[in-house]
């Protein structure tokens, strides 16, 4: 979840209105965001960076506050108390409008080999806007949070602002072979090549991330204006010639990207939220797109869209009964322009730009219900009717349980992920043999495989209980997984029973004598035809001559044995121990 | 000990009052003994009474025994001197305490030393007899006759270290309120034998000691998580909820995230997040027509949906992973539930594993159990949601809760669940829930008036905060302490 930083006493003012910080905190989690933290600048700076660092740093108080991951209207302190004003009705949502230039509009050219690479460009002018050391902090720190956020760490849209007073248009979006790319990047001292800027940045904690999105490309994005002026090189850096200060008057935004839906959403976020700050406050000159086939496209797009919605409908669907007159206003609250139709019974709800997040009259229903307040829905209980079942197999499950730790056993509960190791050559097998379901990003070790045994993990947990009074009898019964190609995702899982018997002695007649309850348990005889018996087999795991299938109608449904000496020291044990592993989905 | 005890009583019923110390000596046998048999007749209760006294003994040291077995040193010395006498160094050398012997026998005047004789200095007798007066002593005070000895004598003695003092306690034994002859010995247990032949009547039973542990009984115990489980199983159960075969770790990344609308490009689907499996990479067999619906809904919308409008590719929905929920269990379940005709209600539940490749703390491993619970029936509301939830958690013991509104890609609308902690004193995050979106419902084929209301929650969670854990790792996997587990209590989750 996104965290948006806001100085408390100056959002106060914007909401006319002191509060408590409980009140404070009620008030964001009936808007549907969290009021994580309350600190300042100094506080946090002391906290990262130590107290040094924090002398003479801000303690003007500072609220923390969690915004949903879709909500990119309230990303920066600007929208978030935009929207906070018009939930409290002390404010009508703005209308962003693009309004066309006096003069002639702005152009960017997409040259044919950006298809090769990233592939959309986007862009709009904030004209005559003004900044202050706060709004510029927050301007930067809003394009971070979508970078990092809707824009997919810039994989899917990377968004540049430049001084427009400092290029001169048209402006072009190019693709370049590196080696022709040559600029000054943001707050370099020198030019550098395309490979150049991605050696010097191959060190940077931040922008190192990105290197790898264009890296392996044949040409690399670049947008220059009619001087040959390097704006960006898009997703990596922006050029130094056309960086924004706080006195910076005039401002292009350019978003490039992989997504077309999304890089248009950036832009529109960027210049909704900022436009505030212009000379015509939330009015936007518009960039004229043209691609190589001929099409031109205006931009910011700023869609406004209509949706119909049935009051009678959504007051079911939320469980309440309110007016038509009400649901527009709850939504008109919400950023949502409504007004109720004529015949009465249906709204016109208004979509801003900045509600990319509302994509169905669902979103519009959840909204009505934020409006009216959750907690105020009176909880009623469906009378859905069904007779309840339990799943068989969880059902043995729990049953057996009981049973064998009123045998002596005590349950360990162990993880379904180990390493090749556990599986493997700690019990005397080839991995290539187990069967065993493979992860690909593991962070560590322990996550390699899916477990196609659970005795590792018994074992482990007599490892870190050696100081407990033996004999230590042990058992589990949870899932394996092994690989089975009859199954639509080639893998299914297997319910395994394992105990074991840890002492100074090997206690292969306790293991057995365990089987032999389990079996009583399960209703199946002592019977080598219809029943079960065991019968001498090898297994790598287990000390020779002492280990045995358990046949259950002459079918091996698992192996009990003593286990082998050095399956016991690869585990850092130094008793012996007796172990059985049978498959229980047999006795279904 | 019986013997001793009768002796005892004989005694007392006797003489009216014993001294323990003079009834060892008269019957000759060890006083500790009689001791016993006075204690354990007084914890019979009121048969005798005992007073006890403390008073001083004369008791010879090893040395004085010595000196009462073969004589003074002195003498010892006057004895081994011959007629013709002895060279004094011989004395010394053959004589025990020679030295003090010596110089006693020289001021007692029994010996007289020629230091001028041949050889050096020679020893002879003074006197033709000696009375041992010191031995004689020593006799008498070991038999406890101390009438013939003077002061001034007991203080040589003392001075010489052949006698010391030592404390006696004795027991005056007379009498009790309940005084009888016939006291039995009392019996540990009551025995088969005892029941069958009718004795327990007549015997006394030495007292319980109640202050003491009992022994543990010999028994396996179930793990404090799986206990939880049991009872969320059992309170879904009381609220006709069927339980979902939630048995397959492995998942594709088309139910886990596509069918739950889910887009392509969403954070969770990050490598940094959701485990791939590498082995066996791909999965297939999907229902495509269904499948083809999905796609749609993606990338261009319908069922009144704007859709995310972006591509979506197959490849991506193949792809395998560790289920990063029991959701995708959900969706198959709701997907099988749209295929029968007609429509007909379900209450589903799941509680099993599921897995994140998160970085791990202290409140988070890779591998966690999610509870799940779901209704699916015809106009459901969300005040029908809150109401099953409030249920639910009352069931929990947690009577106060509110909602927050929330973001999460496949409900709409979503709610966080929070409960008023009394001991926190706090608000605390337990769950979240929401209405399934119709992105996701209707593509399976679902009639247009179902919604399915949904909540989930982790069992490790509450059970941290019930049992008072820290780190999650006290509590799942090997690092277990078994001594936690043997001791946990019984599961009531409505007991705080």
């Amino acid at each position: 979840m996104p965290t948006v930083g806001v100085k408390r006493d100056e959002l106060f003012e914007l909401l006319g209105k002191k509060y408590t910080d409980e009140e404070f905190d009620q008030l964001c989690f009936d808007f549907g965001v969290e009021l994580d933290e309350i600190t300042s600048e100094k506080e946090q700076i002391e906290r990262e960076q130590g107290k040094e660092k924090a002398v003479g740093a801000s303690d003007v108080v500072e609220y923390k506050i969690d915004v949903p991951a879709n909500r990119y209207d309230i990303l920066c302190v600007e929208g978030f108390s935009r929207g906070l004003l018009v939930f409290l009705e002390k404010l009508k949502a703005p209308r962003y409008k693009v309004v066309e230039p006096s003069g002639k509009k702005h152009q960017m050219t997409v040259l044919p080999s950006t298809e090769q690479v990233r592939p959309y460009v986007v862009a709009a002018i904030l004209r005559d806007i003004t900044f202050t050391q706060d709004r510029y902090k927050s301007f930067i720190d809003l394009q971070d949070k979508l970078h990092q956020n809707l824009c997919r760490r810039r994989t899917l849209v990377a968004i540049g602002t430049h001084d427009l007073d400092s290029i001169k248009g048209p402006f072009v979006y190019d693709a370049k072979s590196p080696a022709d790319i040559k600029f000054r990047p943001l707050n370099q001292d020198k030019e550098y090549t395309g490979q150049g800027i991605m050696e010097l940045y191959s060190k940077d904690n931040h922008i190192k991330h990105f290197l790898p999105i264009i890296e392996n490309k044949p040409v690399y994005p670049v947008i220059y204006d009619s001087n040959n002026i390097i704006l960006s090189m898009p997703p990596i850096i922006n050029g130094d010639h056309t960086k924004i200060s706080v006195n910076t008057k005039s401002v292009i935004v350019e978003c490039t990207g992989t997504d077309l839906h999304k890089t248009e959403l950036t832009l529109d976020t960027v210049v909704c939220m900022f436009s505030q700050y212009c000379l015509k406050p939330f009015t936007v000159e518009p960039v004229e797109v043209i691609y190589p086939d001929g099409t031109k496209f205006n931009y910011p797009k700023l869609p406004y869209r209509f949706e119909e919605v049935n009051v009678e409908r959504i007051n079911k669907q939320v469980g309440i009964n309110i007016s038509a007159e009400d649901m527009a206003r709850y939504l008109t609250k919400m950023c949502l322009q409504s007004e109720v139709l004529k015949d009465g019974k249906n709204l016109r709800v208004e979509i801003p730009p900045t509600r990319s997040d509302i994509l169905h009259t669902c979103d519009i229903m959840e909204d009505v219900a934020i409006g009216y307040g959750f907690n105020n829905i009176i909880k009623t209980i469906p009378d859905t009717n069904c007779i309840a079942n339990q799943f068989p197999l969880n059902k043995l499950t729990d049953l057996l349980r009981q049973e064998i730790a009123g045998a002596g056993f005590t349950e360990a509960l162990t993880f379904a992920l180990c390493s090749r190791d556990d599986i493997a050559s700690k019990l005397g097998k080839k991995i290539e043999d187990t069967g065993a379901v493979h992860i690909a990003n593991p962070k560590t070790l322990e996550f390699q495989v899916a477990r196609t045994t659970l005795l590792p993990g018994v074992l482990k947990t007599v490892y870190n209980n050696q100081n407990m009074p033996l004999p230590l009898k042990l058992f589990e019964i949870s899932d394996v997984v092994y690989q089975d190609p009859a199954k639509d995702v080639g893998a299914r899982n297997e319910r395994r029973l394992c105990a074991i018997h840890y002492n100074k002695s090997s206690g292969f007649e306790v293991i057995h004598g365990l089987l032999d309850r389990v079996m009583k348990l399960l209703e199946i005889p002592y019977d080598k035809k219809d029943g079960y018996y065991i019968k001498a087999c090898d297994d790598s795991t287990y000390f020779p001559g002492r280990c045995a299938d358990i046949m259950v109608r002459n079918e091996s449904v698992g192996k009990l044995g003593t286990l082998h000496p050095d399956v016991i020291t690869k585990f850092d044990l130094n008793q012996p121990c007796s172990a059985l592993e049978i498959n229980i989905e047999h006795f279904l | 000990m019986a013997d001793f005890s009768e002796l005892v009583l004989k005694n007392v019923n006797e003489k009216g009052e014993i001294d323990t110390q003079d009834l060892a000596k008269l019957e000759n046998i060890d006083h500790q003994k009689l001791v016993g048999a006075v204690k354990s007749l007084q914890s019979l209760g009121n048969i005798i009474k005992v007073d006890q006294k403390q008073s001083k003994r004369l008791k010879l040291t090893e040395e004085g025994i010595s000196v009462a077995e073969k004589g003074s040193h002195e003498a010892c010395v006057y004895n081994s001197i011959p007629a013709e006498g002895i060279r004094q160094a011989d004395i010394m050398k053959t004589v025990p305490n020679a030295k003090v012997g010596f110089s006693k026998a020289m001021s007692a005047g029994w010996i007289q030393v020629d230091k001028k004789a041949e050889g050096g200095p020679k020893v002879f007798k003074k006197v033709d007899s000696i009375e041992d007066k010191v031995e004689k002593c020593m006799k008498e005070i070991q038999s406890l006759k101390l009438d013939n000895i003077t002061d001034a004598q007991i203080a040589e003695f003392k001075k010489r270290k052949l006698i010391s003092e030592e404390k006696v306690t004795s027991y005056i034994v007379s009498k009790g309120d309940d005084f009888t002859l016939n006291v039995s010995k009392p019996e540990v247990d009551l025995t088969a034998e005892m029941i069958a032949s009718g004795s327990w009547k007549t015997k006394t039973f030495k007292p319980y000691n109640f202050e003491a542990l009992g022994v543990p009984p010999q028994s396996g115990y179930l793990h404090p998580l799986l206990k939880v489980r049991t009872q969320f199983r059992q309170i879904f159960l009381e609220m006709g909820f069927t339980e979902m075969p939630t048995n397959n770790f492995i998942e594709s990344s088309f139910w886990n995230f596509d069918a739950l609308f889910q887009p392509q490009k969403h954070p969770a689907r990050d490598a940094h997040d959701t485990f791939f499996v590498s082995d066996p990479k791909s999965a297939s067999g999907f229902p495509m027509e269904y499948l083809e619906r999905v796609k749609k809904v993606h990338s261009e919308g319908g069922y009144g949906s704007q859709g995310y409008k972006c591509e979506w590719n197959i490849e991506e929905a193949e792809k395998n992973i560790l289920r990063t929920h029991t959701t995708a269990v959900s969706a198959r379940m709701l997907y099988k539930l749209a295929q029968q005709k007609p429509f007909k209600p379900a209450k589903y539940f799941a509680i099993d594993r599921v897995f994140r490749n998160e970085t791990l703390d202290s409140t988070h491993l890779a591998e966690f159990h999610q509870i799940e619970g779901l209704v699916a029936d015809r106009n459901l509301t969300l005040g029908d949601l809150m109401g099953t939830i409030n249920e639910f958690f009352q069931k929990l013991g947690m009577t106060k809760l509110r909602f927050k509104p929330a973001y999460n890609p496949y409900t709409e609308p979503s709610m966080e669940i929070f409960s008023y902690h009394e001991g926190l004193q706090k608000w605390v995050e337990i769950g979240n829930s929401g209405v399934f979106r119709p992105e996701m419902l209707l593509p399976m084929g679902l009639p247009e008036d179902v919604s399915v209301i949904a909540w989930g929650l982790s069992t490790e969670r509450p059970t941290m905060i019930k049992y008072k854990y820290n780190n999650i790792r006290d509590l799942v996997g090997p690092k277990v302490d078994l001594q936690m587990v043997y001791d946990n209590p019984i599961c009531r989750l409505d007991k705080h």
